[in-house]
């Protein structure tokens, strides 16, 4: 029994990939009962943003469950195969499965560090799982997990405040390009988390509109109404751009999507307004070039990271107490997981059976006075007996059920039955939350 | 005498608000908006050029009251109101905007162009007698205060360029985030040259009016300065078609606004 990931992300994969994988809400549950379905799949659950798509399970098998998630994935689209997608995969498993989890939740391994938006898709995926109920005590008590350690890493760091803090050094650059921003127009070029963030920010500073282009019209239909703001085709914002003061870019594509000659016609065709590019894709989608024309300011995500005033050292600072607080997690987690295998839940439970079997004897020895060798046997043998006769049923069913679909249940409620946290060297504060 | 010692009150004042006003530009200190605090150098300039103006007004008053007439006859006469009236346009300037950076670019203009031609500043010159006519007082006041304009629409295109090159090689220093946005720069461009072109319209017009009553003549055959004027006036002229009609804004009126002023110096020198 293992805990595993195998997934994709804005690092690995090209945006086509990750989004011929992505899974809708609507179809969710179809592919947790699909993913499911195979008997080496205890428990299963999919996180689908437009940046990742990861695939986390408790498998009875590590390389079978790799295989067999590879397979899920591969074939969860037809237009997919198996070797298209493996160069673009990462798996872990067991302790680096958490410890991913936990990056993940933890906005660590965002495209934006800290962007807040990672969290709350996580939440949704568990939700899905548990309302699919696809998830069972390993997974369950992961993703809880991930998302306490989630919330210490957002109030114990300043990790947040930079996701933050870039929006709003992209909403003062426009401040000193365009003065007050209630007249502009903003449009955004894919619709990815930080790109939702930034346009918030930009709202809240009373831009008059803002447009959005994106792949998946649907997800641009989506977005639009939260801002109330106008969905548009993809290929339409070339010319959505001549109306647009300040463009956004996260559309993730592996080349430059827009160029200095587009840019030329369009700074002629606006007669010279300024316009503002804010680049957050990576790789970049806007050719730098373009910063070389007149009326044309063009910031990437390293730039705009570079005119947040916290410095370089106290960033590196924070990330490194998130890894701190992740490690330590990791840690508790990983001894709470380990008692979960049923040797050492055995070896706990006979162990805790003998100690209490001796003490009983010795008080009894101590009370009888002097007894004989013979006698002495006899308690033993008798004592003995009545521990094993007691523990064979469930030391039974611990060995043949643990790999059932229900074993990871029977293991954690030995565990409780017998009171067995002190012997697993499991810490206090897991006792008291199980 | 008095206005002479007044007259030179006002360019110690005028340079001491300059020296203060370069010092205030490169305090590297962060502007705190919530301790509402004014560097110190910016109150004294401030106050410098406060001083500066009272005695320049002062030195010029007894001017207008000794000579009888409209002290603008000559170049140092005609440099010192245009010196007066740039200090008058920063005042304005920093009521309305409270932008007090930009005394560290319009005071030096003022101080620079008044102590330029301090060295020509003597009593009185025997007056042509010509100058000395209704026309003649209108058409230099109303010119002067075109190029006055004109000026505030070069200092906006020079901020502007700064602040673009900031922007563009993103070197947000303090300065940059002290100096106003690229839109109210372009905003004061526009504002200026359409303030200063109808002042150079009436003031060519007045000028020909006095020449009409001088000399008889509306355009003097070979005048070179109404010639050139007429060509700045054109300039001026393209430049606002340009913005109104083929977009001519931003970058490109930033520079346009900084040529034509050298334009203006040019002829302003060489001519008068």
């Amino acid at each position: 029994m293992n805990i595993v990931i195998v997934g994709l992300n804005h690092r690995t994969a090209s945006v086509d990939i990750r989004e011929r994988l992505s899974i809708s809400d609507s179809n969710m549950g179809d592919a947790l009962y699909r993913l499911t379905s195979d008997p080496i799949i205890d428990e299963g659950l999919i996180l689908s943003t437009c940046n990742r798509v990861e695939v986390c399970a408790v498998v009875k098998d590590t390389h079978l469950g790799f295989e067999v998630i590879k397979n899920f994935l591969a074939t969860s689209n037809p237009s997919l195969t198996l070797e298209a997608i493996t160069p673009s995969l990462y798996i872990y498993s067991s302790s680096k499965a958490i410890e991913h989890l936990f990056r993940v939740a933890s906005s660590l391994d965002s495209m934006i560090v800290g962007e807040p938006q990672i969290l709350g898709q996580l939440k949704d995926a568990f939700d899905h799982a548990i309302l699919h109920k696809t998830t069972g005590i390993i997974l369950n008590k992961a993703f809880k997990k991930a998302i306490s350690v989630a919330k210490r890493v957002r109030t114990e760091t300043k990790i947040a405040e930079s996701a933050v803090s870039i929006s709003f050094a992209a909403v003062e650059l426009a401040k000193k390009i365009f003065g007050k921003l209630n007249e502009k127009s903003v449009l955004l070029i894919g619709a990815g988390e930080m790109a939702e963030l930034a346009a918030r920010h930009f709202v809240g500073n009373g831009v008059e509109s803002i447009a959005i282009a994106n792949r998946s019209y649907e997800r641009a239909v989506a977005l639009a109404k939260t801002f109330n703001g106008e969905p548009i085709k993809f290929d339409d914002f070339e010319s959505e751009m001549v109306k647009s003061d300040i463009i956004l870019c996260s559309a993730g594509a592996p080349h430059y999507l827009i160029t200095p000659e587009a840019v030329k016609k369009i700074i002629a065709l606006r007669q010279n307004r300024p316009i503002f590019f804010i680049d957050i894709s990576v790789p970049r989608n806007i050719d730098p070039k373009i910063n070389d024309l007149d009326n044309v300011f063009l910031y990437d995500i390293d730039d705009l990271q570079h005119s947040v005033e916290t410095n370089i050292e106290s960033r590196k600072k924070e990330a490194f107490k998130a890894e701190e607080i992740i490690t330590e997690e990791i840690i508790s987690f990983v001894k709470w997981f380990k008692s979960l295998d049923a040797v050492p839940m055995i070896v706990a439970l006979k162990g805790r059976a003998e100690s209490i079997r001796q003490a009983e004897m010795e008080k009894m020895i101590n009370k009888l006075g002097d007894l004989t060798d013979v006698q002495k046997q006899a308690l033993e043998s008798l004592t003995a007996s009545i521990v094993n006769k007691l523990l064979h049923s469930p030391l039974t069913v611990l060995k043949k059920e643990v790999y059932s679909t229900n074993g990871n249940m029977i293991l954690e409620t030995t565990r409780k039955l017998f009171d067995l946290e002190a012997l697993l060297d499991t810490p206090e504060t897991e006792k008291k939350k199980t | 005498m008095t206005n002479i010692l007044f007259f030179k009150a006002t360019l110690l004042f005028y340079f001491l608000g300059t020296a203060l006003f370069m010092l205030n530009l490169w305090d590297n200190r962060k502007e705190q908006p919530e301790t509402r605090q004014t560097p110190w150098p910016q109150k004294f300039a401030i106050v410098a050029t406060a001083a500066g103006f009272l005695c320049h007004t002062v030195a010029l008053g007894i001017r207008l009251k000794e000579g009888g007439y409209v002290p603008l006859t000559n170049l140092q006469e005609t440099v010192s109101f245009f010196s007066w009236a740039m200090v008058i346009a920063f005042f304005w300037v920093e009521i309305k905007y409270q932008l007090y950076i930009l005394g560290s670019f319009i005071l030096p203009l003022a101080f620079l162009s008044l102590i330029s031609v301090a060295a020509l500043h003597n009593e009185a010159a025997p007056l042509n007698p010509t100058l000395i006519n209704a026309w003649f007082g209108i058409h230099t006041i109303l010119s002067v205060l075109g190029i006055v304009a004109f000026s505030i629409a070069f200092i906006a295109g020079i901020i502007y360029l700064i602040q673009d090159r900031f922007l563009k090689s993103k070197q947000l220093t303090t300065l940059y985030s002290r100096l106003p946005s690229l839109d109210m720069l372009d905003q004061w461009n526009r504002q200026a040259i359409l303030f200063g072109f109808p002042l150079l319209t009436l003031g060519i017009i007045s000028g020909a009016l006095w020449s009409q009553y001088t000399m008889g003549t509306l355009w003097g055959k070979n005048n070179s300065k109404q010639a050139l004027s007429l060509g700045i006036w054109f300039f001026y002229l393209l430049v606002l078609h340009g913005r109104i009609n083929i977009g001519w804004r931003a970058k490109k009126a930033a520079r346009l606004a900084i040529i034509g002023f050298i334009g203006v110096i040019f002829i302003f020198v060489t001519l008068a």
